[in-house]
């Protein structure tokens, strides 16, 4: 099996530019999601790797060859479109039966493509025509016609956005076994961090045409590059707070809406700071009702109540406001509360408020 | 629309029963006529009750035209085969040519492609007569005065604008990615024209060479000006019934019986056709 790789590749639409010096390699059998926002780029990516547009700079490589230029059809690559893409006029049989690039006998066309649809459990359905398919279905069926031809590079946009949330819990489940069980190298292009989390061996974080940060899914949640990766992966996303933070001695110091807070100095580099954002994900708030070090005064301006947990609009003395997420048996019940909320110090993020980029600041998850 | 009020269908029911007979009487009118002599027709009041007679396409089919100042040759049946013949072939000929430029236009973008689509396009509301006197004297020198091509030719200024600006917006309709779906799974770009685009653009391109036939079998002066009496289609031949010991209102109502009805079955035909679905379903729209 082949291995994809993107060498400062490079698209620009008029004065936009959708794809910036992007380099990024997949290994045969790895999945790596490419995450991003609407209109970074992602769909742009794929489609320059399947050849519907050719990248203005760089190079493509599949198994060490190049394929800018090749036409679609001979670059040995499997894609499963957002909207599917089935041809309506075939039925899901012949929709399938159409990605075997190889023309293989009808018996043994017949063959793969009933192990295919056993695998995705799509049998049932294989007389049927799109339209007559429900959304799952369709998808099923889509991605039974890209797998069924053994591509080496398997691009998928955005599978499960058009799929109900049941569905899209079960396919979450099942893809990482079915992508692994085809061995080629799969990239996974979605809007939703918690998909790319749970399907993806590494995330390719990708803003404004730029990959920014290319790791694993718990580093890039545990340390993201900058503050704009930070505020991508977490729902409710990351409270920030602007601070100047001075240095102390094993310590800083920094002034959150006029409380003094004393954070972890672990890193050298952080010697020097200037203006910057301070991060603390809701997940590491702690609110209380006593005051005591590093506690930030606050009143509970609104609860939300979320299964599992409860996510508070806390609202400090400056006017400033962050969103704590708290287990929802918590005795934080009413709002208009005056409480304190706190943070262990090894649970906050500071980035650099000029470029946005993370300051070395190590961070641990705290344990529940 | 179970739930409409009675009266509601009453009134429902009277409007279209209008609406048929203001757009059927002249078609059942004349389907009356054509079975009835000179004098019959011209009788005032004039009578719903008569004696039917064949004789209108008995002249028709012989081509012998009895009038009272003698009779004369007509060729109205070979007028109604090179209709036919005119009309199959610049259909034909315009989807060959308009259906991959449709096509191209529908998914290239290229240096004047607006400009030459609308070029094409003015083509349909450029008045024919402006057109007819510099072509009668290219067709002159080029020797296609007369000649089946050359009217066939010319009936591509009316068959294929009209080709090509409704199954581009056909093509347009599908998405680009069900071809590169196709694509990907190995097959050339004359594949994805031929076994996707084609065929779901299908209605419409039925609905174009429909329309395109029935333009040219309607057409009336290129002929006119551009072929002589054997060449000539039914619209130009039906002159012929304007005789010099008057105007033949039987033959006339015959022949138009005649060359209405293979385009009225086509188009009957083709529209439980076109209803069938498109391709609703495959694509989330």
């Amino acid at each position: 099996m082949a291995r994809l790789e993107l060498n400062a590749v490079g698209k620009s639409f008029g004065p936009v530019r959708c794809a910036d010096d992007l380099s990024l390699a997949v290994e045969p059998g790895e999945i790596v999601a490419v995450f991003g926002p609407s209109g970074s780029g992602k769909t742009v990516l794929l489609r320059m790797i399947a050849g519907m547009f050719e990248p203005d700079k760089g190079d493509i490589l599949v198994g060490g060859q190049s394929i800018v230029g090749a036409p679609p059809e001979r670059r040995g690559i499997g894609m499963a479109f957002q909207n599917f893409a089935l041809f309506p006029h075939m039925s899901a049989q012949d929709n399938i039966a159409s990605g075997l690039r190889a023309k293989a006998a009808a018996g043994e066309v017949a063959s793969r493509v009933k192990s295919i649809s056993r695998l995705l459990k799509i049998e049932h359905v294989l007389g049927h025509m799109p339209r007559e398919l429900s959304n799952g279905q369709k998808q099923r069926t889509a991605l039974a016609r890209a797998l069924i031809g053994n591509p080496e590079v398997l691009l998928l946009d955005d599978p499960l956005r058009n799929v109900d949330a049941k569905l899209r819990y079960e396919m979450r489940l099942e893809l990482p076994n079915l992508l692994r069980r085809s061995s080629a190298a799969v990239l996974y292009v979605t809007q939703d961090y918690r998909e790319a989390m749970a399907i993806a061996d590494r995330i390719a974080v990708l803003i404004d045409g730029r990959l920014v940060q290319i790791a694993r899914p718990e580093e890039i949640y545990a340390r993201p590059a900058s503050v704009a990766v930070a505020r991508l992966f977490g729902d409710p996303s990351i409270n920030l707070a602007e601070v100047e933070p001075v240095a102390g001695q094993g310590s800083f110091n920094a002034q959150v809406a006029g409380t003094a807070v004393r954070l972890e100095a672990a890193d050298r580099e952080a010697a020097d700071l200037g203006p910057c954002w301070l991060g603390v994900r809701p997940d590491d708030l702690v609110v209380t009702r006593q005051a005591g070090e590093n506690a930030i005064p606050a009143r509970i301006v609104a609860i939300t109540p979320m299964h599992e947990k409860a996510v508070l609009l806390l609202r400090f003395s400056d006017g400033s406001e962050w969103l704590a997420a708290l287990p929802q048996d918590s005795s934080m019940a009413s709002a208009e509360d005056g409480v304190f909320v706190c943070f262990a110090p090894e649970a906050a993020l500071l980035f650099d408020r000029a470029t946005g980029l993370r300051v070395g600041l190590p961070y641990r998850r705290q344990a529940a | 629309m179970d739930h409409s009020s009675l009266a509601g269908r009453i009134f429902r029911g009277i409007a279209l029963a209008l609406v048929l007979v203001f757009f059927m009487f002249p078609i059942v009118w004349i389907f009356l006529m054509s079975f009835q002599t000179n004098e019959q027709i011209l009788r005032i009041p004039p009578h719903i009750l008569f004696e039917p007679t064949l004789a209108n396409y008995q002249a028709l089919i012989s081509g012998q035209l009895r009038t009272t100042a003698g009779n004369l040759e007509i060729s109205f049946i070979r007028n109604l085969m090179n209709s036919f013949a005119l009309s199959s072939a610049a259909v034909v000929l315009a989807l060959l040519l308009g259906v991959p430029a449709a096509y191209a236009f529908a998914r290239f973008k290229f240096r004047l492609g607006e400009t030459i689509a609308f070029t094409l396009l003015s083509f349909r509301f450029a008045p024919p007569l402006l057109v007819l006197l510099p072509l009668s004297l290219y067709y002159q020198q080029l020797g296609l005065n007369d000649t089946y091509f050359g009217i066939v030719w010319v009936y591509q200024l009316i068959a294929l604008p009209l080709i090509l600006w409704i199954v581009r917006g056909y093509f347009e309709d599908i998405s680009p990615d069900i071809e590169h779906a196709y694509r990907l799974a190995g097959h050339s770009w004359r594949e994805a024209f031929t076994r996707i685009a084609v065929p779901l653009a299908g209605p419409g391109i039925a609905a174009a060479g429909l329309l395109s036939f029935i333009f040219c079998w309607n057409n009336f002066v290129f002929a006119l000006i551009l072929a002589s009496a054997d060449k000539q289609p039914v619209t130009v031949g039906a002159l012929a019934f304007v005789t010099a010991s008057g105007i033949q209102y039987g033959q006339i109502a015959a022949a138009i019986v005649l060359s209405v009805t293979p385009t009225l079955l086509l188009a009957l035909y083709a529209q439980r056709y076109l209803v069938e679905g498109l391709s609703l379903g495959a694509v989330k729209g």
